[in-house]
């Protein structure tokens, strides 16, 4: 596993968890390349500033801030409601586990209760947030290694089906804005639920076809096995989260081991990875497809009548008493928290965001030292990131 | 999982002299915090990181928050003594009146951190460090060396807050320019003029223009001019 040439850094620090120091070879002219902030493989406004010894990659820095407008600063001058339909704009992919993450951290702020029926409804649409961002984020990982469309088009054609279904349920396809502290906006009739339950039955088809068409595909495996390997220790001492820490091996889902909202009564399993690399990552993806389809099966089999709004829940003129809170949950690309300050007024005294897709980006570049720089792409686009979380 | 209580005492008798002291959390979340002395924090994270019971091997969430000086008014009782003319005779009498006085309790930088343990599937931890002031002495020790989730994170605080993290072995602003000056999540931040990056010029922009070229000479005013000049 050790990169010939590998040198590690000398300081006094306990330094094994930082990148190593690779001697360039031959004459040691390097080239540095600034990639993006408009390269088309940057999912939006990310620059990696990369220094190649031919076409290895010696150094990368990232460097953030190009979609940066201070979410935090905002959200602390406007009261705890007004910040709901803004958390959306935060990974735009999946509005609506953001929406569950601030409100979690709410309700844990003040003690509010949250009746079944929109648990029932928060995890429905969890699960169906993380279908579409998976889908979606292995069609862009497969696009930038140069499958142009057609991967990406069969999982934009699954995502719009449930991006349909939130229009439905919630009035917008991307900016949900649905869920209240101490329950949800409006209830699903019956006949969302009957949609929901037609689409769910279409999506075992679906994975089956996207995990033939691309799985055991000779180029993509060719170009993915044995490229980006994450260390278990490494991952878990960086902070990373969600899929990538689970192809890294470690066994942590925030699902299973907080138990927020009715996790628990839910059965399903947590796959890992055992190569740690790429084509893991990828595969974790499509395994949790069709974990979050078993348990869109359960919940919409047994989904309770009743209110989807605590009746004593104050929105309009909510003042938490003074304390804070931290709450979190297993969004899509890993563990999205809030945290949040009161000092018993009107509006947040801090209000904090803590992105899982800014801080799996800590070991970037960790996973591409040593590698071409064709791979960067790839190594980059399996950890999955939205820049309205990077930047905030 | 231990109480806060347990891991105070247990951070005691691992680091000597190590101050910690526990701040409550009266909200129903009931996450009591830790607040560390900066002076020994990095002894404290290795113990919390590498203590078998504990294993908070995952360092989640590191964030700041600003705590300006605030102007406390309180009522004193003060006790005077008066000459007073009582009934033709001088007299020397005590006198308890009650007056306001106001005081400025001085702020400070606080960091933040949020542990977890992925071995023992338990917490949050939460810890705490403030710094001396607001103005001079911003510096705390950096925690990137013993959990690496901090590196951004810090960061960003650095960015964001102005704390200063030593032993960070890369800390430069995250997510403003290189350039800029102050931090914008700090309360008393004031926003800039940016009269400039408004859409439409209309007679008040037009009249901000004006002021803000009177206000700044030389080449920024001249190029103002030119941009505004037009409309």
């Amino acid at each position: 596993m050790t990169t010939p040439g590998l040198a590690r850094r000398k300081s006094k620090l306990d330094d094994w968890n930082r990148p190593p120091v690779i001697e360039p070879s031959g004459d040691g002219e390097l080239l540095e390349v600034a990639m993006g902030p408009h390269h088309p493989s940057t999912h939006g406004v990310f620059r990696m500033d990369v220094a190649l010894d031919g076409e290895r990659v010696i150094r990368l820095k990232p460097v953030f801030g190009y979609l940066h407008r201070n979410h935090e600063k905002i959200a602390e001058d406007i009261s705890y409601l007004g910040s709901m339909p803004y958390t959306d704009r935060l990974d735009y992919i999946c509005p609506l586990t953001n929406n569950w993450a601030y409100a979690l951290a709410v309700e844990k702020l003040v003690g509010q209760e949250v009746p079944e029926r929109a648990e029932y409804l928060r995890v429905i649409l969890g699960e169906l947030t993380r279908v579409q961002n998976h889908a979606s984020s292995i069609g862009f990982l497969i696009q930038e290694m140069g499958a142009s469309g057609t991967p990406l088009m069969y999982a934009f054609r699954e995502r719009e089906k449930i991006l349909d279904l939130f229009e439905a349920l919630t009035g917008a396809r991307m900016m949900c804005n649905y869920m209240r502290f101490g329950g949800c906006r409006v209830d699903a009739t019956p006949a969302w639920l009957n949609a929901t339950r037609k689409v769910v039955a279409g999506l075992p088809a679906f994975v089956d076809e996207f995990d033939q068409l691309l799985s055991s595909n000779e180029i993509l495996m060719a170009r993915t096995q044995g490229v980006g390997i994450l260390r278990p220790e490494l991952a878990v001492n960086a902070g990373v989260t969600g899929p990538m820490l689970r192809a890294s091996g470690v066994n942590y889902d925030i699902r299973k081991v907080d138990g927020y909202g009715i996790y628990n009564r839910f059965n399903f399993r947590v796959p890992l990875g055992d190569h740690w690399d790429v084509y893991d990552r990828f595969m974790i993806r499509i395994l949790e497809m069709r974990e979050s389809i078993g348990i869109l099966e359960q919940a919409l089999k047994d989904i309770p009548g009743g209110p989807i709004m605590d009746p004593k829940a104050k929105l309009r003129g909510f003042r938490p008493k003074p304390g804070e809170a931290y709450g979190r949950i297993e969004a899509p690309k890993g563990e999205l928290g809030f945290y949040l300050i009161s000092d018993g007024g009107p509006n947040p005294y801090r209000y904090r965001v803590r992105p899982p897709s800014l801080i799996n980006l800590t070991v970037l570049e960790d996973m591409c030292l040593g590698s071409d720089i064709a791979d960067v792409v790839l190594i980059f686009g399996s950890v999955d990131i939205v820049l309205g979380e990077v930047d905030r | 999982m231990k109480t806060v209580e347990e891991i105070k005492a247990a951070i005691e008798a691992a680091v000597p002299g190590a101050g910690v002291e526990i701040v409550p959390n009266p909200s129903a979340s009931a996450q009591h915090s830790l607040r560390l002395n900066p002076a020994h924090a990095v002894a404290i994270a290795k113990f919390l990181r590498d203590d078998a019971e504990l294993a908070l091997d995952f360092l989640s969430n590191v964030t700041g928050v600003d705590w300006p000086d605030k102007e406390i008014a309180e009522k004193v009782k003060v006790t005077r003594t008066v000459t007073r003319t009582v009934d033709g005779v001088e007299q020397t009498i005590e006198e308890t009146v009650e007056e306001t006085r106001t005081r400025v309790e001085p702020g400070c930088l606080e960091a933040v951190y949020h542990l977890f343990s992925v071995a023992k599937k338990h917490g949050p931890v939460v810890l705490r460090m403030r710094t001396v002031n607001r103005s001079t002495q911003l510096e705390l020790p950096s925690v990137t060396p013993i959990w690496r989730s901090a590196e951004f994170q810090e960061r960003e605080i650095f960015d964001l807050y102005g704390i200063v993290f030593a032993g960070h072995p890369d800390l430069r602003r995250l997510l403003m320019w290189d350039g800029f000056k102050d931090h914008p999540m700090r309360r008393d931040y004031v926003e800039p003029d940016d009269f400039e990056y408004e859409p439409t010029a209309h007679d008040e922009v037009l009249a901000r223009a004006a002021a803000h070229r009177a206000e700044h000479s030389g080449q920024e005013a001249a190029a103002g001019q030119e941009r505004t000049g037009g409309q």
